[in-house]
């Protein structure tokens, strides 16, 4: 690749910039993709990675900033249009019809298609293409038949049918076996070796160094790191991307923790695969105290707070709330001990975006009064209480009545903060409550878990911010493979050492491992 | 410049009356072109279907007829739409309904007090529709069964079983082999206020004022109300998804048996052929064309039926097909389910290069 350099680069975007209601989700990005090449996109959740390959692949148009292909300014207006100029993408949610077969499926939606498409060609195709880059999948499979590592592979080959020179992949790994994840490498190696490049999206550094050429590594919306990663390592890569920046101070009392509040004793749990998510996790937390579980995302946090909330079955150990066994207790019960939950997918869980505003905030307190007298609800109490709550968090809405999915990302998370603050008895649980947020709604959320903290509740904080945590919490718990691998006290902890924890990489090993 | 749909931030309150309405005249146009292929008069049709429907007391009369069965189911059908339950089975929870209520009123009366009788023919019969709606709730809320497929097909089992017993076993021995049950004893027939109107139409009134209270008024609503929006938010919120639904549709199926039973013990007085008449069918456009609002269905089943009447009356009349009263109802879907569309979104002019934005907002 060392004279390509001065060749024309087969993908370069320049300034892009793309805002959605509340964010910044892609800032005066620069990106080049050389012919041959694979290139790394590292970041947290939020970061803005998905965004720039969307603009890529024609799904989102950006507010601003050029395109280029093979030197050319293109206007890529939708996925069809990025197929024609040979850019393919994997979703991280696949694409697929279950109930057709695989063969049916990598021609779909193909222009060119004839009426009546002679599918023996299709089938030999196919087979020929899982023969050249050693994934073979059954071309009249059903897709429903299939793993998840296979359907991925029907993905991948629908875009080499396509002949797609660009292959962008969204967190190809997330869904994958350690030993999928090796076969994918090896279908991409040889596709690069065939001249083809491809970028793929990931917050696991230690695929950066299997899979990548080159890593761009971006933060809240800007490349803050690019490497080649011939020179870095994960170190350096775990570092980069937590940052080092303290945005703002935050105002803390003493602390001085209190009785128990929740105690997770050898929980283990599964995922939706029915994978073990947790394993034999343990964990305390007391009164006046932030827990803050750093980690990188999927290695059980959101399993975590589900266990705790009874949206998620404990297999086996215990968990207990005020010294109250709430082992597998239904979310309802659980709400009624005392606890509070701002949960991880603002839109689909935390809020309901066609409901409004007032709705929303009364969706805790609308069991009793003065929102409800008996069976009754009283719409004119929701109305009362919804003002009352607007301007005590000040939620920036044009009414109480418009529909919360109007209101930006900021606003909705205040709406949510609002309500579980309100209806919060001991403990509060807040996974990634800063996600994608500016800074203003940033601070305003860190303020409030400092304020429930300080007024004597127990708070457990999931987050990605190393920053965050070690400017909010008392005590910091490092989340790796469903582990809870490293408990100490924020004040003196060394943001190094939890990037490395974060990373799966032990710091008391000189060596790393890759 | 170019036009864009933009979701509109609060539901339009103008629009919410406005788009049937205008819905309702587009089909009239709609429905005059195909008139006019006939050859007829669309004008002179309209007039003939609408003196036919609503121009005289027996005409009107015969209307609310089939305003109450097709007010009843749509209530019935509207609250599980709302879940997002797609109950296509009012026809067959009205049927079944309709043979529990004949049996109550055919061999309970001997021994059953005079006055009991009709509140206990209600009670069963909403009973069996519950009962016809809960197979499809149970088979969804525990092993997630399309609850559109079992629906649609209990619909037959329910109307084969019952003309099992006007042909069978239950068929009125002195009928001169006519399919049927012997007539019931006086005391288990509606009353009726006018014509062929029967009681039902308070029924029908007051089951579409509660529902409204109970989806708009109380804490089951509310939870209602969130589970329809979001099943993964309601969990979260401590709402019991599946409990719910059931509930729900349960109570669905028992407002369509409500109209089984009206549909026996105050027009047929007895079980027989002709129970079944697309009702329940019809009620899953009468819900769409209310919007789903309780308050809305009674005025659009008169609409429904005034269509249904007024279409046998220009077969007359007309000398047309009375199939183009069905006709019509079927256009009037059309612009309805177009029309919903601006009550969601609104038209905006955007200037030069702006795309619709994506709806998610997701970074």
């Amino acid at each position: 690749m060392e004279d390509t350099a001065n060749e024309v680069p087969l993908v370069e975007m320049r300034g892009i910039c793309k805002s959605f209601p509340g964010v910044r989700a892609s800032d005066e990005v620069d990106l080049r993709l050389e012919r041959g090449e694979v290139l790394a996109l590292l970041g947290e959740n939020g970061a803005g990675k998905s965004t720039l390959m969307n603009i890529l692949s024609g799904l989102y148009r950006q507010d601003s900033g050029d395109v280029f292909i093979r030197g050319e300014k293109v206007d890529i207006r939708s996925p069809r249009d990025a197929a024609d100029l040979g850019i393919g993408m994997v979703h991280q949610n696949f694409m697929l019809i279950d109930t057709m077969t695989v063969a049916e499926n990598v021609v779909l939606g193909m222009p060119s298609l004839p009426f009546v498409p002679d599918m023996a060609v299709v089938k030999r195709s196919i087979l020929e293409l899982g023969e050249r880059y050693n994934m073979t999948v059954d071309p009249d499979a059903y897709i429903w038949q299939l793993s998840v590592g296979e359907q991925q592979r029907v993905e991948i080959l629908k875009q080499l049918y396509r002949n797609a020179e660009i292959l962008v992949l969204d967190e190809p790994t997330a869904v994958l076996t350690p030993q999928e994840s090796h076969e994918l490498n090896d279908v991409v190696k040889r596709m690069q070796a065939e001249g083809k490049s491809a970028v793929f999206i990931t917050h696991k550094m230690d695929e950066v160094m299997a899979f990548a050429d080159r890593v761009m590594v971006l933060r809240k919306g800007r490349v803050v790191a690019e490497k080649t990663t011939r020179d870095t390592d994960p170190k350096d890569l775990a570092r980069v991307m937590v940052g080092r920046e303290v945005l703002f101070h935050i105002e803390k009392g003493p602390f001085e923790p209190g009785a128990v509040v929740l105690e997770l004793k050898d929980v283990c749990a599964d995922d939706e695969r029915g994978l073990p998510a947790l394993r034999e996790l343990s964990l305390s937390l007391r009164a006046g105290e932030i827990l803050g579980i750093a980690g990188v995302a999927g290695n059980g946090q959101r399993e975590l707070s589900e266990v705790i909330t009874g949206l998620r079955p404990v297999k086996s150990g215990g968990i207990s709330i005020n010294c109250v066994d709430s082992t597998n207790k239904t979310p309802l019960q659980i709400i009624r001990s005392g606890v509070s939950h701002i949960p991880s997918d603002r839109m689909a869980v935390g809020a309901v975006g066609d409901m409004s505003v007032a709705n929303n905030l009364a969706m805790k307190d609308y069991r009793a009064a003065p929102i409800s007298k008996g069976i009754m609800l009283l719409p004119r109490r929701i109305l009362e209480f919804a003002r009352k709550m607007i301007s005590a968090f000040n939620i920036a809405t044009p009414s109480p009545e418009t529909r919360v999915k109007f209101l930006s990302g900021g606003n909705i998370q205040k709406t949510i903060l609002a309500r579980e603050i309100e209806s919060c008895g001991s403990l509060l649980i807040a996974v990634y409550p800063s996600r994608g947020l500016d800074i203003g709604a940033t601070e305003s959320v860190r303020n409030e878990l400092v304020a429930q903290r300080d007024a004597g509740k127990a708070v457990l904080l999931v987050s990605e911010d190393i920053d965050e945590i070690l400017s909010v919490a008392d005590t910091v718990a490092v989340m790796y493979d469903g582990r809870a691998v490293g408990v100490m006290p924020t004040a003196g902890a060394d943001p190094e050492e939890i990037g490395l924890l974060m990373a799966g990489i032990d710091p008391s090993e000189k060596e790393t491992r890759l | 410049m170019t036009l864009a749909f933009e979701k509109r931030k609060t539901v339009s309150r103008t629009a919410i009356v406005v788009v049937p309405v205008v819905s309702f005249v587009a089909s009239l146009v709609l429905t005059g072109a195909l008139l006019m292929i006939f050859g007829a008069n669309p004008l002179a049709t309209y007039a003939a279907m609408f003196k036919g429907a609503f121009g005289s007391g027996r005409a009107l009369t015969e209307t609310l007829v089939k305003a109450i069965p097709l007010s009843l189911t749509g209530l019935g059908v509207a609250l599980a739409f709302r879940l997002k339950f797609w109950n296509i089975g009012a026809e067959g929870q009205l049927t079944l309904a309709g043979v529990a209520a004949t049996g109550v009123a055919l061999f309970w009366s001997p021994w059953l007090p005079a006055p009991l009788l009709l509140p206990v023919m209600v009670l069963v019969g909403c009973a069996a529709g519950a009962a016809w709606a809960g197979v499809p709730a149970l088979l969804k809320t525990r092993l997630n069964v399309d609850e559109t497929l079992v629906t649609l097909m209990l619909n037959y089992v329910a109307i084969l079983f019952s003309e099992f017993l006007y042909y069978g076993p239950w068929r009125d021995p002195k009928g001169f082999g006519f399919p049927g049950t012997r007539m019931f004893p006086k005391e288990a027939w509606f009353p009726r206020i006018a014509g062929r109107a029967h009681v039902g139409l308070y029924l029908a009134l007051v089951a579409a004022a509660v529902l409204w209270f109970v989806l708009n008024r109380t804490r089951w609503g509310f939870e209602l109300k969130v589970i329809g929006n979001s099943p993964k938010a309601a969990r979260y919120q401590g709402i019991s998804v599946e409990r719910n639904i059931l509930l729900a549709v349960l109570l669905s199926g028992a407002i369509c048996g409500l109209a089984g039973v009206g549909e026996v013990a105050g027009i047929s007085r007895r079980l027989q052929q002709g129970l079944s008449l697309g009702y329940g069918f019809t009620a899953i456009i009468v819900a769409w064309m209310a919007q789903l609002n309780p308050l809305a269905i009674p005025f659009v089943a008169v609409l429904m039926g005034g269509l249904l009447v007024g279409g046998d009356q220009v077969q007359m009349v007309m000398g047309l097909p009375s199939s183009i009263g069905l006709l019509m109802q079927g256009m009037i879907l059309f612009p309805m389910l177009a029309g919903s569309l601006f009550t969601e979104y609104r038209i905006k002019r955007v200037g030069g290069q702006a795309v619709r934005e994506s709806e998610t907002g997701a970074v």
